[in-house]
């Protein structure tokens, strides 16, 4: 089944072009990474996914609604964790799971369930009074993943979340994004060759808003004749490059 | 009731803050300390009592205007409104869970205001609750300034547009200070035309008995207080749809 579809989506800013004529399918449960250097529209993209900005034209369809028509049917079943933490600074844990799980609708009862299941999953309970503010890089990510899985969205659009971790965090990071594989369809944007790799089902790679090639890591090594991933990714995007 | 979580979340965050208490509340409260004693220590009294407090009341506000205008513009920063723009709240939702916690704020920090200037020394009459009642209206001005700034600029803008201009138009533009009526000129004009004096001048109508003088004063609180209330949320809405 497929989750998403996206039927020639463009954006342009202006008079610049910054998603070009997109066309693919995601499907259900499959982690999907967006790849691409700094400017590629991988943020724009999700953020067009998300219904945070309109397309120019074009049509993007998550699991049967249109992104732009049926926004709020939409809303019911994505969740995003932004590129930046995104958490509420002097909440507690526990607060910023429940205001989450609050504004998505659900009862009291039915927020203290889902905030202890959530802890409990993300191994947040030691942290559970803490000021979101005082965690560390790696927690507070955790936590920004937690939020965004409250409400059991069928989607996840992850941006970026190990931006700026440690390779420890990372790696725990890591952990967590595996585990998720299967139960929810994710929609990974990173700057790490080594996460795409490891963690994605398919990879897109992105140059200046346009698709330039989309399959497995040893697909697009064989596609582009290359030993290593990075290599491959380096042929897509070498004109590009600076 | 996603109004009222995200209204409880706006709570918090500015309760917990201790910039926001100790602007919000204990300066206003030392600076009728501090102006109390200067007067006690000149030969003529420049600042009566009557007359200050209300321009202390307004001048209060300034300060919440700033701290509101500042969580928005965080949250802009911190992507946690990307996250919740994503979610089933309306616009509706987020305008009200921003400004409805200022209300009661504001109208605590009147009332501690009005009860330093009792234990100063302010003759206690029926006048007092009436005068605080008159901050309701600058009330809806300053949290519309908040909601616009908040909306239209970063945090460091806001900072300096909140921080450093409003609170000084506030208090020299206010006649709290000074009378207006002796500089003269088109200061007199342009303080006239801005709603701060205004803003305080029904305070100190109350207080000096003249209730004639109240109406000329609110009529224009009301109407910068409905043009920016109504532009602020315009702003904001546009923002959620971009």
């Amino acid at each position: 089944m497929k989750a998403i579809e996206l039927h020639h989506l463009t954006k342009h800013y202006g008079n610049e072009l910054v998603i070009r004529d997109i066309s693919l399918s995601i499907n259900s449960g499959e982690l999907f990474s967006l790849l691409g250097v700094n400017g590629a529209g991988k943020s724009t993209l999700i953020k067009m996914l998300s219904g945070l900005l309109l397309p120019t034209s074009g049509k993007a369809v998550i699991l049967g609604h249109d992104v732009v028509k049926e926004a709020k049917q939409v809303k019911r079943v994505i969740a995003v964790s932004p590129q930046e933490t995104a958490i509420a600074p002097n909440l507690s844990v526990y607060e910023n799971l429940d205001l989450m799980a609050g504004v998505h609708g659900f009862s009291k009862s039915e927020r203290e369930q889902k905030v202890a299941a959530m802890m409990h999953a993300f191994s947040l309970t030691p942290f559970t009074k803490r000021r979101s503010k005082t965690l560390s890089g790696g927690w507070k990510r955790r936590l920004s993943i937690a939020m965004a899985l409250i409400s059991e969205p069928k989607i996840l659009f992850l941006d970026e979340p190990t931006l700026g971790l440690d390779i420890l965090a990372r790696r725990e990071l890591w952990k967590v994004i595996t585990d998720l594989k299967g139960k929810v369809t994710i929609i990974l944007t990173t700057h790490y060759l080594e996460e795409a790799e490891s963690l994605s089902d398919r990879i897109c790679i992105l140059k200046s808003g346009e698709v330039k090639a989309v399959g497995t890591a040893e697909e697009l090594k064989s596609l582009t004749a290359a030993t290593s991933f990075e290599d491959a990714f380096v042929t897509l995007v070498e004109e590009v490059a600076i | 009731m996603r109004t009222m979580i995200f209204a409880s979340r706006t709570t918090k965050e500015m309760i917990r803050d201790p910039l926001t208490l100790f602007f919000g509340l204990a300066f206003p409260i030392i600076l009728l300390l501090l102006l109390t004693l200067i007067n006690q220590n000149i030969p003529e009294a420049v600042f009566t009592l009557t007359n200050l407090t209300p321009g202390i009341a307004v001048f209060g506000l300034s300060f919440m205007t700033l701290f509101s205008a500042q969580m928005i513009a965080k949250d802009h920063v911190s992507e946690l409104l990307t996250r919740l723009f994503t979610t089933p709240m309306t616009a509706k939702d987020f305008i009200t869970g921003y400004t409805l916690p200022l209300i009661p704020m504001a109208i605590m920090q009147t009332i501690i205001c009005y009860g330093v200037s009792l234990f100063l020394g302010m003759e206690l009459t029926w006048k007092i609750p009436f005068a605080i009642l008159t901050i309701l209206p600058v009330t809806v001005l300053f949290i519309g300034i908040g909601l616009l700034c908040g909306s239209l600029f970063n945090e460091k803008a806001v900072a300096a547009i909140c921080g450093a201009l409003l609170t000084n138009l506030t208090a020299w533009l206010s006649g709290t200070w000074f009378s207006l009526e002796l500089v003269g000129g088109w200061f007199e004009k342009v303080a006239y035309a801005l709603p701060f004096v205004h803003a305080v001048g029904m305070g100190k109508a109350v207080m000096q008995g003249d209730y004639d003088g109240i109406l000329p004063h609110l009529w224009w609180v009301l109407g910068y207080g409905a043009g920016i209330t109504v532009l602020a949320i315009y702003v904001f809405s546009r923002r959620i749809k971009e």
